[in-house]
């Protein structure tokens, strides 16, 4: 009754092509944005943004980049933290080797070497398939939890290994603060995540689902599958670097390469297939469930008032994440985003379904 | 050139090792087409089992004879493999049939956190040893050719003979049982092989209880190595360059697979490693594999993969 979009009628090709055709989901997503951009940084505690909200924000955003490669171009990666890694170091190099040097402008080159990066390591992709690709990207993420652990260039021959960030300012207004850090995880979460979705539904997206869908049958009806697979790896491990960047820089302030380990990889991986292989809101969505379902497990023998030892504790917790996972996949093999869909179809015959 | 062969022997042995863990997966990747990431977990989860029953096995019944103890508990422990396997699939597997691989690789992560977690909370999770007599002290052979002779770990060549019976014992099986038949119809098609009556749920509970079984072995021989403790579960980790070297199909391939990445991780080692700084043995074993893979994307023995439209 609420949702429908009867009597919303398109009269022109830009009407029709828009991204939420429907009048109640713009008005949501619009609702969705000033909470986001208004109501939020008025209302929320310092321990939200520091603990939730920022960690949610960038880590969706890799996972939007990482959708794109698995979901919409259909190549596993399990290599995603080495791009976030490499979007985190160089952002880090160009920060403090170049006086002067922007905040916006080092994460976005941060992003570009990223991307370079990735095209490398997509090469082998025209050649390797399935799981065999999924395992040879292994190959970036161990190169790289190296490179960055043995090569002191990198890190600015810092002692410790460790590399840190400080006084970061955008256009003279500085981002110490946890509000202002969330605000710039949140423009760039909202810009990029607006990117994604009209790439993905432009012609270039379209390769990139033809080539998931069976490459040799879109090699044959004039799909190039050099360009698709590598403008992927270019454009996900763009977003995936600039994520990496804000990891260090926002989030961290100060890593070392393991912050950027093989377990990020995976964890990655899990947002986006819990959340839906291509799908965008999926990406946030997964995001929002491997944050928080770790948080929740945390909270519930404290309600209970169950004492635990922490060893025991977290090994419970590692056995509850992993049943949840493989319960999501059995109930929903397609991701929560898919719950969501079959949520809208049911709602728009809501009362009367014939 | 005596030195150059200790270190070929070494890289050898070291195959041998990587190659137990690598038929784990190659054994469920065949029968089944999981890419089970678990592996790893089960080689921990079996591991920790044998440590601690043959711990708790003489305390229990009362007596110290520490050959029936290591018995009792590798027994005890391949029936708790066994069990987790039919669980696996019951719960698990049997439920997402005809799903994509990608789903059915996060279910096996998602299994594998699962296996970590229960295991250490069922046997506790501090570092534990298994001692099952193998031999210590190295051997010193070719005295005669080279000055010095070449050092040989006696552990690794009991763990190379172990890994080489093994892999002999599981050719027997898949060649000469009716239910190896079985298994490699259902490795070549699963509808032809269920059309002409084979149980497909029974045959994925026999190929995990026989990879649980191989991760039991593995986990015993790096256990005694590096001692049980959570760390045993990325072994798996090293052993996955060998699997797509060698072939996701192909148990021969695993072998041949251990063998060239254990030598060539070695040798890069000892001669490329001082130029690089060092460290490099876990990712070259990656780039190798990525490397042979351009060649050959099937890996040395896999089956062909061919495309149709």
């Amino acid at each position: 009754m609420l949702y429908r979009e009867n009597g919303q009628f398109k009269t022109s090709y830009r009407a029709d092509q828009q991204i939420f055709p429907v009048l109640q989901d713009r008005v949501a997503m619009l609702g969705l944005l000033a909470i986001a951009f208004i109501v939020l940084p008025l209302a929320a505690p310092e321990y939200l943004f520091r603990a939730i909200l920022i960690p949610f924000l960038i880590l969706s955003l890799a996972a939007l980049g990482l959708n794109i490669l698995v979901g919409y171009c259909g190549q596993i990666s399990l290599g995603t933290g080495a791009f976030m890694a490499v979007g985190a170091y160089a952002a880090y190099n160009f920060q403090v080797r170049i006086p002067g040097m922007p905040l916006i402008a080092s994460l976005l080159l941060g992003g570009l070497c990223a991307t370079a990066v990735g095209v490398l390591f997509g090469i082998p992709s025209l050649r390797i398939k399935g799981l065999y690709l999924a395992v040879a990207t292994l190959a970036a993420q161990f190169f790289t939890d190296w490179a960055f652990l043995r090569i002191s260039w990198f890190t600015n021959n810092s002692s410790s290994g460790s590399v840190s960030v400080s006084g970061l300012n955008v256009m003279g207004l500085s981002v110490e603060s946890p509000v202002s850090r969330y605000l710039l995880c949140l423009g760039f979460v909202c810009v990029f995540a607006l990117l994604a979705k009209n790439l993905v539904r432009s012609s270039i997206g379209r390769e990139w689902m033809a080539m998931r869908d069976m490459d040799v049958a879109a090699a044959v009806i004039g799909i190039r599958p050099m360009y698709a697979k590598l403008t992927a790896f270019a454009v996900s491990s763009f977003i995936v670097g600039v994520a990496g960047a804000l990891w260090g820089f926002v989030h961290l302030g100060a890593w070392e390469p393991a912050a950027f380990n093989i377990d990020r990889s995976f964890q990655l991986l899990f947002m986006v297939i819990i959340g839906g292989l291509g799908s965008i809101s999926g990406s946030f969505i997964g995001a929002a469930f491997i944050i928080l379902l770790p948080l929740l497990l945390n909270q519930v023998p404290m309600w209970f008032g169950i004492p635990l030892s922490t060893a025991l504790a977290s090994h419970l917790e590692s056995m509850i994440f992993g049943a949840l996972i493989v319960f999501f996949l059995i109930v929903e093999p397609h991701g929560l985003a898919r719950l969501w869909s079959t949520a809208r179809e049911k709602l728009r015959l809501w009362p009367f379904p014939h | 050139m005596g030195f150059f062969l200790e270190t070929l022997f070494g890289g050898l042995m070291a195959g041998m090792l990587y190659s137990l863990i690598a038929l784990g997966f190659v054994l469920i990747y065949k029968a089944s087409g999981v890419f089970n990431f678990a592996q790893g977990a089960m080689v921990l989860f079996a591991a920790l089992a044998m440590a601690r029953f043959s711990e708790w096995f003489p305390l229990w019944f009362h007596f110290d004879s520490k050959l029936l103890a290591n018995l009792l508990a590798f027994v005890a422990a391949a029936a708790v493999m066994v069990v987790v396997a039919w669980l696996i699939e019951r719960l698990c597997l049997s439920r997402l049939v005809n799903q994509e691989g990608i789903t059915l690789l996060m279910a096996t992560l998602g299994i594998a956190y699962f296996l970590d977690g229960l295991g250490q909370t069922l046997f506790g999770n501090d570092i534990y040893k298994i001692d099952v007599g193998m031999p210590k002290e190295p051997l010193l052979v070719l005295q005669g050719s080279f000055e010095g002779g070449v050092l040989i770990s006696q552990e690794d060549l009991v763990a190379a003979v172990v890994a080489a019976t093994l892999v002999a014992l599981l050719a027997l099986f898949f060649q000469k049982t009716s239910t190896g038949r079985a298994l490699r119809a259902v490795a070549d098609d699963h509808q032809a092989a269920q059309s002409i009556g084979i149980p497909l749920d029974r045959i994925w509970v026999i190929v995990w209880s026989v990879a649980g079984v191989v991760a039991l072995v593995a986990g015993i021989i790096w256990g005694s190595k590096l001692g049980v403790q959570f760390s045993l579960s990325l072994v798996a980790l090293k052993a996955l360059p060998v699997v797509i070297l060698g072939g996701l199909t192909s148990i021969p391939g695993a072998i041949l697979g251990g063998l060239i990445i254990g030598v060539g991780e070695k040798l890069s080692e000892i001669y490329l490693g001082p130029m690089l700084g060092g460290g490099i043995e876990i990712w070259f074993a990656y780039v190798l594999a990525l490397v042979f893979l351009l060649v050959r994307p099937q890996g040395l023995f896999g089956e062909k993969i061919i495309d149709r439209v």
